[in-house]
């Protein structure tokens, strides 16, 4: 994309978070898209493109009252919100559409009107070669990279618990996180395991909510009440369905692919980076998310993590809001990694960074199976 | 309430040769004639170059753990087995592939990194047989 080109100038998540009983999963994304409409001003018939995943567009637009002449729902995980925000650049330098709502709801929690979630077909390269084997949903498909990893690269159960434990100190100064209490690397390790070696506390959580975001032409931009926040570098990419056919467990190609392509798009260099979002489903993926997008080299970040870097006064801020081991976790949490890139873009973060001024959302989809990087910045270059 | 059984592969017309040989007794990869890439899972063209001429072979069935989880929330049909480990073995023609290692104590003590490994076919159907994978070195 044009760097600068396009902005974000509406963001809003659910009015609730957590355990929300009186919403669909459809009611979340509207609650949502609504609150992003109010942030900047706008009504749904300002709307003339939706991307979403999880539901259909045509769902979300229809129930919005939206009448669209763009669509994207690529739906490649919780990922699929960075790849919309991408989608949505190119579309509006296109002249395909002026202004796009892009939103998620998820009942993750409660599970009303959630789409299925259920076993593989027995005929997909997952219903042959993964399902019998019995893996129970990401705890246990996310995880098999890890022995290898620490085999290879040194990694020790205390370094990885300690991802835990300073998302936890980022939480504890967010108010809507759902996790506040301090924890501290025991408390990781002696927590329940899930999954060796995999503790609960290395697992992320499981709520309700939503997110939107609203995208329009950069220049368009002022005529918002909103601060904008331009987006200057995207990224994405995909690997593979099946964990076990990663090319390489120490590492994601996707990762890599995507976070290369958003750092040349532009133009800067890690050293220009303010503040950092990467998608923590579990502890690993920090770790590999600071090693693939080059903030750190191979086998380095969990001793990066560990020295504080990461936590609040750190060099590199990560994970503000807690991140889904401690703020939410609806199941597709790359929009939560968006809305915080924008709240501390913005300067109204809970857990604000002094003058942030560029902010990279790397968010995951599957179990390293798709990856979307976004970059972002409240100057315009 | 019936009960739930452990999900059992379907095969596609790409994937029969390779359900075939489980049930045969060999665990069959398949080799690209053109660049000599050895691949998994099967498909009627090389991953790597894109040629169709493609061939089926039986793999030695060694290789080594490549990593695992030892999960201890079992998927519908696996309550009698957990905690159990979801293993990746490493071919030594190449390819990994996941699976279950049997006939050992599913801890990580018993279970170690690189520890070689060969196949060991379970069968679960009348159709179908699981390549699975059991200890080769002196690890109890």
């Amino acid at each position: 994309m044009k760097p600068g080109s396009v902005a974000i100038v509406g963001a809003a998540e659910t009015t609730e978070m957590g355990l929300i009983t009186d919403l669909s999963q459809l009611g979340l994304h509207a609650d949502a898209a609504l609150n992003a409409l109010a942030d900047c001003g706008l009504s749904p018939k300002d709307i003339d493109g939706v991307a979403t995943a999880g539901s259909s567009p045509v769902e979300v637009a229809y129930y919005l009252g939206i009448t669209p002449t763009w669509v994207d729902g690529t739906s490649v995980g919780g990922c699929s919100f960075m790849l919309h925000v991408r989608h949505a650049a190119a579309a509006i330098n296109e002249g395909l559409c002026n202004t796009v709502l892009i939103t998620h709801g998820e009942s993750g929690k409660s599970r009303i009107g959630a789409g299925g979630w259920g076993a593989p077909s027995r005929q997909t390269l997952q219903g042959q070669f993964e399902a019998p084997y019995g893996p129970s949903g990401p705890p246990t498909m996310f995880t098999i990279p890890v022995l290898r990893y620490m085999q290879d690269l040194g990694l020790t159960h205390e370094q990885l618990a300690m991802v835990a434990v300073v998302q936890r100190e980022w939480a504890g100064m967010n108010p809507r996180a759902s996790f506040h209490e301090p924890i501290t690397v025991d408390d990781v390790l002696n927590s329940r395991m899930i999954a060796y070696p995999f503790h609960l506390l290395e697992c992320c959580l499981v709520t309700d909510g939503g997110g939107a975001l609203i995208l329009t032409s950069a220049d368009r931009a002022k005529d918002f009440p909103t601060k904008p926040v331009y987006v200057i570098g995207t990224g994405e990419s995909v690997e593979t369905p099946m964990v076990s056919q990663m090319e390489d467990f120490t590492t994601s190609k996707a990762f890599r692919v995507s976070g290369k392509k958003a750092f040349d798009e532009a133009g800067i260099s890690h050293e220009d980076v303010d503040h950092l979002m990467i998608y923590d489903a579990f502890a690993h993926l920090p770790i590999y998310g600071l090693e693939d997008l080059g903030f750190v080299g191979r086998g380095e970040a969990a001793q990066f993590i560990w020295d504080g870097n990461t936590r609040p006064g750190g060099k590199l801020p990560l994970n503000t809001n807690g991140g889904g081991l401690s703020y939410m976790h609806s199941g597709m949490y790359g929009m939560y990694a968006l809305q915080e890139s924008v709240r501390q873009l913005r300067g109204i973060a809970p857990a604000q960074v002094p003058n942030a001024k560029i902010s990279i959302a790397h968010g995951v989809g599957g179990m390293f199976a798709a990856a979307g990087t976004i970059i972002m910045s409240n100057e315009r270059p | 309430m019936a009960e739930i059984r452990k999900p059992i592969p379907q095969p596609t017309p790409e994937t029969q040769d390779f359900w075939d040989g489980t049930k045969s007794g060999e665990l069959r990869l398949q080799r690209c004639r053109a660049c000599s890439n050895v691949y998994f899972p099967p498909r009627p063209f090389c991953p790597k170059c894109a040629s169709r001429k493609v061939e089926s072979f039986v793999s030695s069935g060694k290789g080594k753990l490549s990593t695992y989880i030892i999960n201890t929330r079992p998927a519908p049909g696996f309550e009698a087995d957990a905690p159990y480990a979801i293993a990746v073995v490493e071919l030594n023609e190449g390819p990994r592939l996941m699976t279950s290692i049997v006939g050992v104590a599913q801890t990580p003590e018993a279970l170690p990194i690189d520890a070689p490994v060969e196949v060991a076919f379970e069968s679960v159907s009348e159709a179908i047989s699981l390549p699975k994978f059991r200890l080769t070195g002196g690890a109890k």
